[in-house]
């Protein structure tokens, strides 16, 4: 069994999407228990195999048993286990603290979201386990699908944002199959680590370098890379909470894990990093984004909006991380996914709470909020803080990698520009503080308020607020282990060749 | 150097911690709630006061808490700078709780738990910043002392109070990020470590441009030390409740900020490369300005509270000034300052507040005649004033002492000069107060009628640092020993 | 000038056809404003791609991918590749084209969807029904 985990972090939501749709033929019941399961299984064997990867190494493993470079290969490293592992939990625990709003908001209609919610997953899954390039497009696409129709289940204009997301999501595939086919033009194969042996002679050729343009563009529009983010705010605020705390969490993420896969193991950093004018402009245009996705989200008066932008900004750190080139930067910008996908998840399940009781996030309806949701808010806070990057929280140990590696490398704007979007952040963040924690209330007498409505405690029920308070607490404890995630996990992920 | 392996230094910065979901849950019983934050402070001072002996020795105690990044843990190290700073604090605690219970009682103030709870979230902080070992364990607590201050500043939750806490967070958790946290990072960078070293760890790893621009990067870093042109955010903080500024903005928060200035002047430079490199005078230059321009701004200010306020901020600059003198004297005037100030100072808060409380007065020009109707509390005033302005018999005397000693042995006149007339302009901005407390015409008298002096719970707690003001005097050598110890030079 | 024509041009005529139907495609998709027409330009950029594809699998004089007994030897065969064109291209595209099915479906949806909110398919009086 245990040599079948890989395919069984796939399997597990595949197949109990189907049950779950037909199961909801019969009975509204069992859907959640099976999802439940499902995620469960593959959260399970997405552990277990880190724990195999830490003991023995990367492996392989072939669909079917055909050997590559014909047959399809899943290669697991410890860069892939890690994701893996974050994905799955991720999934999970965003499925455990939104049962309520969705039970609210789908009703009947609940079970699709269910078969939705498990097909999304296992795509995203797939990407990240998946090493053979033609099969990474095809689960880009189910996640897309999948994640087009759970976000298009939102608000009065969601439909028409993920139908722009449809688009720009298509376009970037697209343009991701088309560099896979040039690299399978020249060297006729598909297979991820076949490529890696095939293409050293080829790095001089065009087709070659067009291939690595299209397919990080394709990969760029999908990861919401500054200037190709257009898509994300509108579609993700737009739609439900349940369904945007997954989502924004975790596609981002992934699309930088296959960005990195790519560059890493397909391209090897030697293609990856040859031009050095290539690699200071991706600096540079991350260092664009991540001040662009700061301003923006300075201007929003909606909270979930505002938090859309943070996570532009946020990809933009990762991106910027791996392009620095050096050790220390990819090691902030992979130990980011993790603490990006924990950071976001905490603050989109405090939306999710928020909007469940309050019904909406604009700042206006924020005001003193502490006092009817404060375990929400006080998730809200550390959730804040981890994003501004105050230690001990995770946030601050993924900016200590990041800043440390331009300095490194001397990309001095990319230090200025993290510790620029930090400092908005605080502002951000603490505007947030401000209207909730401390709106004047009560009749003034001589120049102090008196009397304050003791407003009953209606906090979001505790099935949500529970997990919530855990994932808050979670960003402590990652901030707590991450030089033992560094030097036992993402040293290895990184080939020894970079310094 | 004996190195004393123990949890001390880590309960002492957790008994506070754990006292704030008890301080919490009692929220509704006050006297109960009062008592979780006796309790926790009570045990805080024992356990420092155990340490005093071993450290007075020559031992430190040490203490790791975390591995997080390898080379860099959440550690703990208690030296003679440290327990000094830590056995001013944690006493104070117990003060200003008392102090606290009159003045918020006697205003009927609103969320009076948030504010204890809150109050112990800092005073966890201040003593984590005492005892860190490092220099990101000490920004850490230093980031957990802005952010448990924050709700503190704002209580009041007017729009003033509102714009006070906007201004805190900006000016101090701006320049931590946008200044120190670049700094620490091109520390490590370049020297591969942040542990606080005798000799500082900075040395022959620095080129003398880098280390300039990091010491400047560090000084402004700090805002809490309240150098200029950081530095609005503290009269802008008098908007909060005089126990706040008491505490925090005479003995916590600003002494957190001068006391990283100290470690970073002792700990990460060590004094014989800025020596080297000629970098004190340029300490010692921009502490002058500041406390001379503080000095003639207080001279300005009718609100009794803001003349404090920038009283304050140009004291705190005396710190910095005894530090960039880089003379063994004027380093010891400087951290033992540390000590004196903050007990003066947090009398002159509280007769502030008592007078608040009593009459509902808060500028200086409506306090005339006021000693006779609290003169216990205005006796009070004029002994802590003393101390500021350093004219014996109080303790502030032998700060501003060694100070001037300092400079004598590092032959800087220019500054025995800033010294002298700072010192005259303390008088100038202190000793009318007091004056025309007590020596007014029955015409001026605004205070006519029988002596009220405010709730008993506020005078206590004046008297008792007043008195300590005074025994400083005959009593130094516990923090002048101490502080001895921690900064390596031979004790008076 | 000529050079070009001759190898640049007329030896790669099938991957400049490509080019210019994604090139279609995708001005389809940004210029035009009805949705419908939108998703014909995107239908039409990924079927360029899928052409595309396709075309590299096609030889001069090869023969459909089904393998036939060599002559003469009962159950034995012997395939030559160069005989036949290469299928993995083919097969690949099976793949994309249901992808690309699939995503028309998803848009067809959204944009009915979207018609029965906003009585209209143009996209500029839907943002304008939207910001009031």
């Amino acid at each position: 069994m245990t040599d079948q985990y890989p395919s069984l972090i796939l399997i597990a939501p595949l197949l109990f999407a189907l049950f779950v749709f037909i199961s909801s033929w019969f009975s509204r019941k069992p859907a959640f228990i099976m999802t439940a399961i499902a995620l469960g299984l593959s959260s399970a064997s997405a552990v277990g195999l880190l724990a195999q990867i830490m003991a023995n190494g990367p492996l392989s493993y072939r669909i079917g048993g055909w050997a590559p470079p014909m047959g399809i290969e899943y290669y697991v490293d410890h860069l892939n286990a890690l994701v893996l592992v974050v994905v799955s939990c991720l999934a999970f625990w965003n499925l455990i603290a939104t049962r309520p709003d969705i039970e609210r908001s789908y009703g009947d209609k609940a079970p699709i979201f269910y078969t939705l919610y498990l097909l999304s997953v296992a795509g995203h899954l797939g990407i990240v386990v998946t090493g053979d390039a033609f099969n990474l497009y095809v689960l880009l696409e189910i996640a897309a699908l999948s994640g087009y129709a759970l976000l298009a289940m939102g608000n009065a204009r969601a439909h028409l944002s993920t139908l722009r997301y449809l688009f720009m999501g298509t376009v970037g595939a697209s343009f991701y199959l088309l560099g896979v086919g040039y690299m399978y033009i020249m060297t006729g194969s598909l297979n991820m680590l076949d490529l890696a042996r095939l293409l050293p002679p080829l790095y001089e050729s065009p087709a070659i370098a067009a291939a690595f343009g299209l397919v990080l563009v394709g990969i760029f529009i999908k990861m919401a890379f500054f200037p190709l983010h257009a898509w994300l705010p509108n579609a993700y605020s737009d739609a439900n909470s349940p369904a945007s705390s997954l989502i924004a969490p975790m596609t981002t993420k992934v699309m930088v894990y296959a960005m990195i896969r790519i560059c890493l193991t397909v391209f090897t950093p030697a293609l990856a990093f040859k031009s050095v004018w290539f690699s200071n402009g991706m600096v540079w245009a991350a260092v664009v984004a991540m001040v662009m996705g700061a301003l923006f989200a300075l201007t929003q008066k909606d909270m979930k909006k505002m938090l859309t932008y943070v996570l532009i900004s946020e990809v933009g750190y990762m991106v910027g991380g791996f392009w620095l080139g050096n050790r220390l930067g990819m090691t902030g910008s992979i130990l980011h996914i993790v603490n990006d996908a924990v950071m976001t998840l905490c603050v989109f399940l405090c939306v999710g709470c928020i909007t469940f009781r309050t019904g909406s996030t604009q700042f206006e309806s924020l005001k003193g909020l502490s006092r009817k949701q404060p375990y929400t808010m006080a998730a809200l806070v550390l959730g804040g803080l981890a994003m501004i990057g105050v230690p001990p929280t995770c946030g601050f140990y993924s900016k200590w990698y990041l800043i440390l590696g331009g300095l490194d490398a001397g990309h001095y704007e990319f230090v200025a520009a993290l510790v620029f979007s930090s400092l908005i952040n605080i502002v951000l963040f603490f505007r947030i503080f401000e209207i909730a924690f401390f709106e004047p209330y009560g009749d003034m007498h001589g120049d102090h308020y008196h009397g304050p409505p003791h407003e009953k405690i209606q906090d979001a029920p505790w099935s949500m607020v529970l997990p919530l308070l855990v994932v808050a607490v979670g960003l402590i404890v990652l901030g707590l282990y991450s030089g033992s995630i560094v030097t036992n996990i993402i040293d290895f992920a990184i080939p020894a060749t970079i310094i | 150097m004996e190195y004393i392996e123990s949890i001390r230094p880590l309960l002492a910065v957790l008994v506070s911690l754990a006292a704030m979901p008890l301080i919490v849950a009692a929220g509704k019983r006050p006297n109960l709630r009062e008592a979780v934050t006796f309790t926790a402070a009570g045990i805080k001072l024992a356990l420092i006061v155990s340490m005093v002996p071993a450290v007075l020795a020559g031992a430190q105690y040490t203490y790791t808490l975390f591995e997080v990044l390898p080379g860099v843990p959440i550690a703990f190290k208690v030296d003679g700078l440290g327990l000094m700073f830590a056995l001013v604090s944690a006493p104070l605690w117990i003060v200003v709780s008392l102090y606290t219970i009159g003045y918020m009682r006697g205003l009927k103030e609103h969320s009076q738990t948030r504010f204890a709870t809150f109050f112990a979230l800092a005073l966890s902080s201040t003593i984590g910043v005492a005892f860190s070992s490092n220099l990101l364990t000490m920004y850490m607590f230093y980031e957990l002392l802005s952010l448990s201050t924050y709700p503190l500043v704002a209580h009041m939750q007017t729009p003033e109070a509102r714009v006070s806490g906007r201004k805190y967070i900006g000016y101090i958790m701006g320049t931590s990020i946008g200044l120190a946290l670049p700094a620490m990072l091109i520390a490590y960078f370049q020297a591969g470590t942040l542990d606080f070293g005798p000799q500082g760890f900075l040395s022959g790893n620095v080129t003398p441009e880098v280390a300039t621009a990091l010491l400047v990067m560090f000084i402004f870093g700090f805002a809490k030390a309240g150098i200029m042109p950081f530095h609005s955010w503290l009269p802008a903080a008098m908007v909060a409740p005089t126990p706040v500024s008491a505490l925090l903005h005479a003995v916590a928060v600003v002494k957190v900020g001068v006391f990283s200035i100290v470690r970073i002047v002792t700990g990460v430079f060590g004094v014989e490369m800025l020596k080297e490199l000629n970098l004190g005078t340029l300490i010692a230059t921009i502490a002058s300005v500041t406390i001379i321009t503080a000095s003639l701004i207080a001279l300005s200010q009718d609100g009794l509270k803001r003349r404090l306020a920038f009283s304050t901020i140009g004291q705190l600059s005396y710190i910095v000034l005894g530090m960039g003198l880089l003379a063994p004297k004027a380093l010891l005037g400087g951290s033992v300052h540390i000590a004196m100030h903050a007990f003066g100072k947090i009398t002159l808060f509280m007769c502030a507040g008592a007078i608040f409380v009593a009459t509902g007065k808060k500028n200086v020009s409506e306090m005339v005649g006021i000693g006779k109707r609290m003169p216990v509390t205005m006796i009070c005033f004029l002994i802590a004033a003393l101390s500021v302005i350093g004219i014996p018999p109080t303790g502030g005397f032998f700060s501003k002492w060694y100070l001037l000693q300092g400079t004598l042995e590092s032959g800087q006149w220019e500054f025995m000069v800033v010294l002298l007339v700072s010192s005259l302009l303390n008088a100038a901005y202190f000793l009318p107060v007091a004056y025309k407390a007590f020596f007014c015409t029955e015409k001026e008298n605004m205070f006519p009628g029988p002596r009220n002096e405010g709730p008993v719970q506020c005078t206590i707690p004046i008297v008792i640092t007043a008195a300590i003001t005074v025994s400083l005097f005959f009593f130094y050598d516990i923090f002048t020993g101490l502080a001895a110890i921690g900064l390596g030079v031979p004790a008076p | 000038m000529t050079e070009f024509l001759q190898t640049g041009l007329t030896a790669h005529y099938n991957y400049w056809i490509y080019i210019i139907l994604m090139l279609i495609g995708l001005w389809a998709m940004m210029a035009k404003v009805n949705l419908i027409k939108k998703i014909i330009g995107m239908n039409i950029f990924q079927t360029a791609i899928i052409l595309f594809y396709v075309s590299i699998g096609a030889k001069k004089g090869g023969t459909i991918p089904i393998l036939e007994h060599a002559p003469g030897h009962g159950h034995e065969y012997i395939m030559d590749a160069a005989l036949y064109i290469n299928p993995l291209p083919h097969v690949l595209m099976l793949t994309a084209i249901v992808v690309s099915v699939a995503t028309l479906g998803v848009a067809l949806a959204l944009a009915l969807k979207t018609y029965r909110e906003h009585k209209t398919l143009d996209e500029d009086e839907i943002l304008s029904h939207l910001s009031e």
